[in-house]
């Protein structure tokens, strides 16, 4: 998020759009009703299904899974056209008066410029800023040309301006099947904070993985921010993007890199062709590039510090200037290890061991077939878990026989771990808050602590190169292991590693005084240093575990602008602060946009940015230096167009239809589906159409009354929803001739699933330009291993058998909906 | 905060709505509470379902005393959290269940390969096997120079998955011993 739970209450205006917080974020929601209740604002709802966020609000719109950048692409016509946009905003806070330059193709016939068909990928170097004065280079142009009155028929602006002309009402309709005259009323309202470009009111966008779960996700939601940028909505409390995210950690798992292709505080990981750390810091520092006249602070100018901190946090006294920070103990990528693909590898043969802890991969999915297929290829796995599990049972899923069983040579091992309340530690929840819990009691049985398992393995691994010898033992035998006791590593004692501390004394470069003695924790990621003085494993959770204490573990209860900030409760990253480019929230001259709803401001007598929350900008830049309130982008400012590498399929975002859609892509027939997506092509990744029969749009879904495959073991959750189903229309279950209850049996290219139907008129027909076209959802929540499930009391399918493996481009996430689907009576 | 509430439940609550309608039940059901939780210890945690990250207090007894393992006698959600300020949804306000399930695994096991069964195996030798199956795949699979003769260090062979319940602590230790490791095939829950 960039703004938080509690911020929601400042609101005025709310689209929900991807996402259903009133049945999965039920607790938070509550500040969306409060923000009605208190403020009078309106809410937007745009979902496949009327569900119960729908129930409460103002206006529901029922469209198409999948076509979100067509809904949003008109709401971007719709407020250019009608004056509904933040003028001074605009121009001074984005790159929308950046002059573009030549050679940039708009997608008109479904392709930007720099497409090569063979390899399926752009080469984006039209995709770029023109430069002041002088001719452009390969990368961003240190200055940028610039047309403030946004008329140049190259700027930012314009371009956009030109991109979403085709964004018609009656193109959204054909698309998204939401009637016109229903999308016109919801985009006059939604863009009614902004008549006449006055910037009082505020309107925030909330959503979950109805935006990610497609193959372009990323688009989606960068769509969204171009129409909160384009209203001014970025920066201010009430407004925002706002992720609200599926899992306790999962803001946390993602900053501290859990993914392939990051390192803590989204370093870019090494790739082979980073041939030393010179290369590899140059490759992912950028510089900065913006009008000549203006200042952009380029915050990701520091990444040499943070990364050579991460390097002495890792190796110590191993990693020294003279041995490059000892950057080849760093494994080099070199391609896309991402979830999809690390099982396709499996599935090949390459993968042998895993270790999975913590999920259940089988599943998660996509395409669990694929993943138990996959598992009997596998040499060893090993499972972390507190309940039996579908992963660590793959062996014995539902149609293998005993025959087939003795085939299986996977040797798997199931160590019990321990649950939430018999550990502490930090979460880091979706407004980025950092809080320490405790533990209530020890693990039951033999089960250990997570932490204790793999402290555990890591230091046998180490010891037997430490016996054995064998391939490149350096890193794991150089790896700081400083805990007090190094079988079980006290989680403060991590959460202070990663926080970072003083290696030496630092001393502030214009006074020469010491700030910070050697052997301290860091107060701040602004002291990180890139000469081997300070370690850090993750510098924007630098703050957090303070000389002062546990910053995560604070309980404060005390709001002094009653703008639901709570300051002093847990630690927000980065810095403390809670909301986001908060600078955004005041005009240029540093004076709160709305008087009621004060953030930060500049304070002329003490020539500082002051506030209630902590400002996101550089403390003492004067509102005349015109420096970009953005300062995470090289430009200072939003990025309406994205330039170069930034996405892999276009600076602007485009409506692609999902790979399996029943309809034509009406904008370019030609060019159906999002052109750089690439198919797996193992025997199991199979895609249907409509001319073999795959005709019902089908869309997954969670459960207020359920956790991913976690509470079938718990029997409350169980009474309250103790069996699968599948949710469709009245009219589809007439025409088949079926009856709510009633078995059903619910087939896509990849496999089936057996569910009871839902009949319900929470989810209508539709018209797709002119075509009918029903919608089914349904939950993901069970398996073949659970309370009901070992009473024989379901068909023990699982949902995830009948999800695709193709995947969003850019963030590599599946497309779990919006996939095609055969209805029939089971 | 428990003792204020209490106190307050006790001096209010009862009086106020007696004093309307004669005869109440309140003060009972709070004396029945109050028994319930007195001697308990308050534990806060963080609920470990979606990312809202509600506040809960978990009541035990057993104080801590050596041999003696703590009981959980409730959870709900805590009153100071700002953002929940003390509601639950339905799966947090079930956490009791998740806690003390008898479900949970309790030891571990291994299947063999082949097998059709799991057969229990002691701590020691699964993390002594599992050590050395990591080495050997480790050893098998690592590659130090890529086709271009570029320094690559890493271990095509070995894969970890994690989820998005973990604390950013054992994320950090993961990320830390696997990339040591030379693992790239690091993913998470998060990225779907």
């Amino acid at each position: 998020m960039t703004n938080g739970w509690v911020d929601i209450k400042n609101a005025d205006m709310i689209l929900v759009m991807g996402g259903n917080p009133a049945e999965n974020h039920p607790c938070g929601f509550k500040w969306a009703i409060e923000a009605k209740r208190h403020r009078n604002a309106k809410m937007i709802v745009v979902d496949p299904r009327f569900t119960r966020t729908a129930a409460t609000g103002d206006l529901f719109c029922q469209i198409r899974a999948g076509t979100d950048i067509a809904f949003l692409g008109g709401l971007i016509r719709y407020a250019i056209d009608n004056n509904r946009y933040a003028k001074d905003y605009l121009a001074h806070f984005t790159n929308a008066a950046f002059i573009v330059k030549e050679g940039l193709k708009l997608p008109e016939d479904g392709l930007f410029s720099g497409f090569d068909p063979a390899t399926r990928t752009y080469d984006p170097a039209t995709w770029n800023y023109e430069a002041e004065g002088a001719p452009n280079s390969a990368g961003l142009p240190p200055k940028v040309a610039f047309d403030l009155t946004l008329q140049d028929p190259r700027c930012v602006f314009q371009l956009l301006r030109r991109q979403y002309s085709r964004y018609t009402p009656e193109m959204v309709e054909r698309v998204t099947g939401i009637p016109k005259e229903q999308f016109l009323q919801a985009a006059d309202l939604f863009t009614s904070v902004r008549i006449d470009g006055d910037m009082t009111k505020a309107a925030t966008m909330l959503y979950a993985v109805g935006w990610t779960h497609h193959t372009n996700g990323t688009q989606m939601i960068r769509t969204a921010a171009i129409v909160q940028l384009l209203l001014g909505n970025v920066g201010r409390a009430g407004g925002g993007v706002n992720a609200l995210r599926g899992h306790s950690n999962i803001q946390g798992a993602t900053d501290m890199a859990g993914l392939y292709h990051l390192l803590p505080g989204y370093l870019k990981a090494p790739a082979a062709s980073d041939v030393d750390f010179k290369t590899w810091v140059a490759r992912i520092t950028p510089g900065a590039s913006k009008p000549g006249a203006w200042d952009s602070l380029n915050y990701w100018a520091n990444t040499p510090r943070f990364a050579v901190s991460l390097l002495k946090a890792l190796y110590g006294e191993a990693a020294r200037k003279e041995n490059d920070w000892a950057f080849h103990y760093l494994p080099k990528v070199d391609r896309d290890c991402s979830w999809v693909h690390l099982w396709d590898d499996m599935y090949r043969g390459n993968v042998k061991g895993m270790l999975a802890f913590g999920m259940n991969a089988v599943c998660i999915g996509p395409d669990s077939q694929k993943n138990i297929d996959a598992l009997k290829k596998a040499e060893w796995l090993v499972v972390g878990e507190i309940y039996p599990d579908e992963t660590s049972e793959f062996w014995r899923a539902p149609g293998i026989t005993a025959e087939e069983m003795k085939t299986i040579r996977t040797t798997v091992y199931r160590l019990p771990c321990a649950g939430f309340a018999e550990k502490d530690g930090s979460t880091t929840n979706s407004a980025r808050w950092l809080v320490w819990k405790h533990a209530a009691l020890p693990p039951p049985g033999q089960a250990r602590l997570d932490q204790d398992i793999v402290a555990e393995i890591f230091l046998r691994v180490r010891a037997l190169y430490r016996k054995e010898g064998g391939r490149f033992p350096d890193p794991i035998l150089n790896l700081t292991w400083p805990y007090s006791d190094p079988l079980h590593p006290p989680l403060s004692e991590l959460a202070k590693e990663f926080n970072g501390k003083a290696l030496a004394d630092l001393t502030d470069p214009k006074t020469q005084q010491v700030v910070v003695k050697k052997g301290q924790q860091l107060p701040g990621f602004a002291l990180l240093r890139d000469d081997g003085t300070t370690s850090c494993g993750n510098w924007i959770y630098c703050g957090s575990w303070t000389e002062a204490g546990p910053q995560l573990a604070r309980r404060g209860t005390e709001d002094p602008s009653g703008l639901g900030v709570y300051p002093n409760w847990g630690w927000s990253w980065p810095a403390n602060r809670r909301v986001l480019y908060n600078r955004a929230s005041c005009d240029l001259s540093g004076k709160p946009w709305d008087s009621s709803r004060t953030q930060v401001w500049w304070d002329e007598a003490a020539q500082l940015w002051s506030g209630h929350d902590v400002p996101d900008y550089k403390a003492d830049s004067k509102p005349q230096d015109h420096m970009g309130p953005f300062i995470m982008n090289p430009e200072g400012v939003g990025r309406l167009f994205a330039p170069l590498a930034a996405m892999v399929d276009g600076p602007f975002p485009e409506h692609y239809e999902p790979v399996e859609s029943p309809v034509a892509n009406v904008f370019h027939p030609q060019q159906p589906t999002n052109p750089v997506l690439k198919k797996l092509a193992s025997p199991d990744d199979r895609f249907g159409s409509p001319a073999e029969g795959f005709t019902v749009v089908c869309t997954t879904y969670r459960l207020t009354e359920h956790y991913h495959f976690w509470t079938k073991n718990n029997p409350m959750s169980v009474q309250l929803i103790p069996e699968p189903f599948v949710e469709m229309p009245v009219e589809l279950a007439d025409e088949l001739g079926i009856r709510g209850g009633d078995k059903v049996k619910i087939t896509s290219a990849r496999s089936y699933y057996i569910a009871k139907a839902f009949v319900t008129r929470r989810i209508k027909p539709m018209t797709i330009d002119g075509k009918k076209v029903y919608q089914i959802g349904m939950p993901i929540n069970q398996g073949f291993r659970g309370i009901q499930e070992d009473a024989g009391k379901d068909a023990r399918t699982i949902a995830n058998r009948l999800t695709p493996t193709v995947v969003d481009p850019n963030a590599h996430t599946p497309e779990f909906k919006g996939f095609l689907v055969k209805v029939e009576k089971g | 905060m428990d003792a204020s509430r209490r106190e307050f439940l006790k001096s209010t609550g009862g009086a106020a709505a007696a004093a309307l309608l004669g005869f109440d039940l309140k003060p009972a059901y709070a004396q029945l509470q109050e028994l319930k939780i007195a001697r308990a210890r308050v534990t806060q945690a963080t609920c470990p379902y979606c990312a809202v990250g509600c506040g809960v207090l978990i009541y035990t007894i057993g104080d801590n005393a050596k041999n003696v393992t703590p009981q959980v006698l409730h959870v709900e959600g805590d009153p100071d959290h700002p953002t929940n300020r003390g509601t639950l949804c339905p799966k947090g306000a079930s956490l009791h269940q998740d806690i003390l399930n008898p479900r949970r695994l309790l030891k571990p096991q291994v299947r063999r390969p082949g097998s059709d069964q799991w057969e229990d195996i002691t701590w020691d030798q699964a993390l002594d096997e599992i050590a050395h199956r990591m080495k050997k795949t480790r050893d098998d699979t690592l590659v130090e120079k890529d086709s271009q003769g570029r320094t690559v260090n890493r271990c095509e062979g070995l894969a970890w998955i994690g989820g998005c319940t973990d604390t950013n602590e054992f994320n950090y230790l993961v990320v830390k011993s696997m990339r040591a490791m030379g693992l790239t095939y690091i993913e998470n829950q998060a990225r779907l």
